[in-house]
């Protein structure tokens, strides 16, 4: 089936050559990084994980996209979401890509990364970060292509993906909350250290992922004869902006549990976010985020805005950069500031770390692009 | 004419194959398990429990506690990088940062700015051990949590996790930031990509010697057993007022200070 993905437009090998461009510049930053070791990230003996890692925090979410679709799917037979769930998987397939390649780059010695797998350490959370990473990605590969190889013959998908379906929905569960516990288990990180964590993790990506998705579909819509529907549209923007307004309300109880206790260790993340105290970029981005969400709300919830197709991509270009502000940078920069000493160190991303960032998005995104193109030559080839 | 090719290229399939397996053949009959013939010390000091009571009333200035960390420095070859991605197993800071939910509004004036030692607290209950993913850091039966550098893979877990702040990553090759002429051969130097942080001096308690930031305190710093009763830390806290870092946290620091 591969080979569908051979043949395209000028348009196709125009973003394909981009995507690889970006790959070998960040490529080559990349091994740059692994002859002088991460000192050439913004990186300190304080702020000792960043940009590298909040990408995964944020892609994990956007790999659950899949599962706001899955599940009315084949939980409630939805149908109206039939054309969306191959884009759904196979998206969680490069988001999944993104993370861990994320991770990948941001290990001081990821000629060792097996050792994860040599000395299996069940206490540790990383190792089964691991696990339900690499397991998502899996599922998630079989179900997708199987289904796609059985959709080119016109046959029913086989029996046995069904219960692998149905894992999949309960795995999609466990990436966010493992995610989330990476962070939420740590003694002495005040920001953390909460229990909503894992709750807020599956908030923001049932918006985030969805969000992307549909952006995604709306693109796919214009380069392809793919259509998704008015239906599945509009049911998604509505998954969209209940999972927004409980994302909100989760961070607004972290808000109110921080200033009505008054305890200082709560309270200093969130100050230093917002700019209340040792102001600097990180509270632009928020208050950026904050008025991004806020408009975003304002667009989705009225039934009337939220179904104008015309505002519908810019709230939820919004509702991505919000969520990524918050989530991904955010809720990295605020875990480590104020530091063990109670002081404030600085951490802003060098440009090696954006361009090797940049390409780890690359990859995952050159992945998406080859499977879709894959899914919509398939499905043009059994409709003609 | 094919046939004997066939066989040829077989027998020298063979031959090539035993030559090639020979070595590891060999490599293998000689390995002997490296407990075998590694005895340890006689001299080594044992306990269940290693701890250290720092005196702070005897470490008042920078050049009280400056000779201790030299010498921690200088045994375990710790380069000198300035800045944010600095490297240090034994150092100072202030009060409040020392024990920042300890200190109320108003303080003594002379603990108000006086600088305290900071190292690895070699919790009983650690949050490094729990999250490596690899047992890179981990419990020695006598107490000393330990770090294998050959094994740890520099995801930084470990450096969210310390309530204490102790850990510090080699961001670049740490090599060029040693002194040449000052270096230990006794103690391994690093590599970049890897965490490090104070062993309580694991390598000299095998040799009988006890840590060489307490050999340099001339009697502020304490060192023994925590769970021998009778031990000279268990005597001097029973003795003098003392605290830990962050007790809230449950951790339970084996590194006291006297106040």
């Amino acid at each position: 089936m591969l080979e569908t993905a051979l043949k395209g437009n000028s348009r196709y090998w125009g973003w394909i050559s981009l995507l690889l461009i970006v790959m070998g510049i960040g490529g080559a930053t990349w091994v740059y990084q692994l002859n002088q070791g991460l000192t050439i990230t913004g990186l300190s003996r304080d702020v000792s994980w960043g940009f590298y890692v909040a990408q995964l925090t944020y892609m994990v979410g956007v790999a659950a996209a899949a599962v706001m679709l899955v599940l009315p799917y084949y939980f409630h037979h939805y149908k109206a979401f039939k054309n969306m769930i191959i884009l759904a998987e196979f998206q969680a397939i490069g988001a999944i890509i993104i993370c861990m390649g994320s991770i990948v780059v941001d290990l001081g010695q990821p000629q060792r990364m097996l050792n994860v797998i040599l000395h299996p350490t069940p206490n540790s959370v990383l190792f089964w970060d691991m696990v339900v990473l690499n397991g998502y990605l899996l599922l998630n590969l079989i179900i997708g292509w199987v289904t796609l190889m059985y959709q080119r013959s016109n046959m029913m998908p086989p029996k046995w993906v069904k219960p692998l379906v149905y894992l999949s929905i309960v795995w999609a569960v466990s990436i966010h909350t493992v995610t989330a516990f990476l962070y939420q288990g740590l003694p002495g990180r005040h920001f953390w250290l909460t229990a909503v964590m894992a709750p807020r993790f599956l908030a923001s990506a049932f918006c985030a992922g969805p969000a992307i998705l549909l952006l995604v579909a709306m693109i796919v819509e214009k380069v392809s004869s793919f259509r998704a529907g008015e239906e599945a549209k509009k049911a998604m923007a509505k998954i969209i902006v209940y999972a927004m307004c409980i994302n909100i309300f989760l961070f607004l109880c972290e808000v109110f549990t921080a200033f009505y206790s008054g305890i200082p260790g709560h309270k200093h993340p969130i100050e230093f976010l917002f700019g209340a105290a040792h102001a600097n970029y990180v509270a632009v981005l928020m208050w950026t985020a904050t008025a991004l969400a806020a408009f975003s709300l304002v667009c989705l919830i009225p039934p009337k805005l939220r179904e104008n197709q015309k505002l519908l991509p810019w709230a939820l270009v919004a509702l991505v950069i919000a969520t990524y502000i918050d989530k991904g940078i955010g809720l990295l920069i605020g875990g480590f500031t104020p530091n063990p000493f109670e002081g404030f160190s600085f951490y802003a991303p060098t440009l090696p770390e954006i361009a090797i960032t940049a390409a780890v998005y690359a990859a995952g995104i050159f992945v998406i692009t080859i499977l879709y193109k894959v899914a919509l030559s398939i499905k043009e080839e059994t409709a003609a | 004419m094919q046939k004997t090719r066939r066989t040829f290229l077989k027998y020298a399939g063979v031959s090539v194959l035993g030559l090639a397996a020979m070595p590891a053949v060999k490599a293998a009959a000689s390995y002997v398990p490296h407990q075998v013939h590694e005895k340890p010390d006689p001299r080594e000091l044992h306990a269940k429990r290693w701890a250290m009571v720092i005196d702070t009333r005897r470490l008042n200035s920078d050049e009280d506690m400056k000779p201790l960390i030299d010498a921690c420095h200088k045994e375990h070859n710790v380069p000198k990088i300035d800045g944010p991605q600095e490297v240090k197993w034994l150092w100072t800071d202030t009060m409040h940062a020392v024990f920042p939910e300890q200190s109320g509004e108003f303080q003594h004036a002379e603990l108000e700015h006086k600088n305290f030692l900071l190292l690895c607290n070699h919790c009983y209950n650690p949050p490094c051990v729990r999250v490596c993913p690899t047992k890179a850091t981990f419990k020695l039966q006598n107490g000393i949590t330990m770090m294998d550098m050959h094994r740890c893979i520099g995801c930084r877990f470990c450096m969210a996790a310390c309530p204490y702040g102790a850990r510090s990553f080699n961001f670049k090759n740490p090599r060029p930031f040693l002194d040449e002429a000052a270096q230990n051969p006794e103690y391994p130097t690093r590599m970049r990509g890897v965490v490090e942080k104070c062993t309580f001096c694991s390598e000299r308690l095998e040799k009988g010697q006890k840590p060489a930031c307490v050999e340099a305190s001339k009697g502020a710093l304490l060192f023994g057993d925590l769970a021998d009763p009778n031990s000279e830390v268990r005597k001097a806290l029973k003795e003098n007022y003392s605290i830990v870092r962050k007790p809230g946290l449950g951790t339970q620091p084996s590194v006291y200070y006297i106040i």
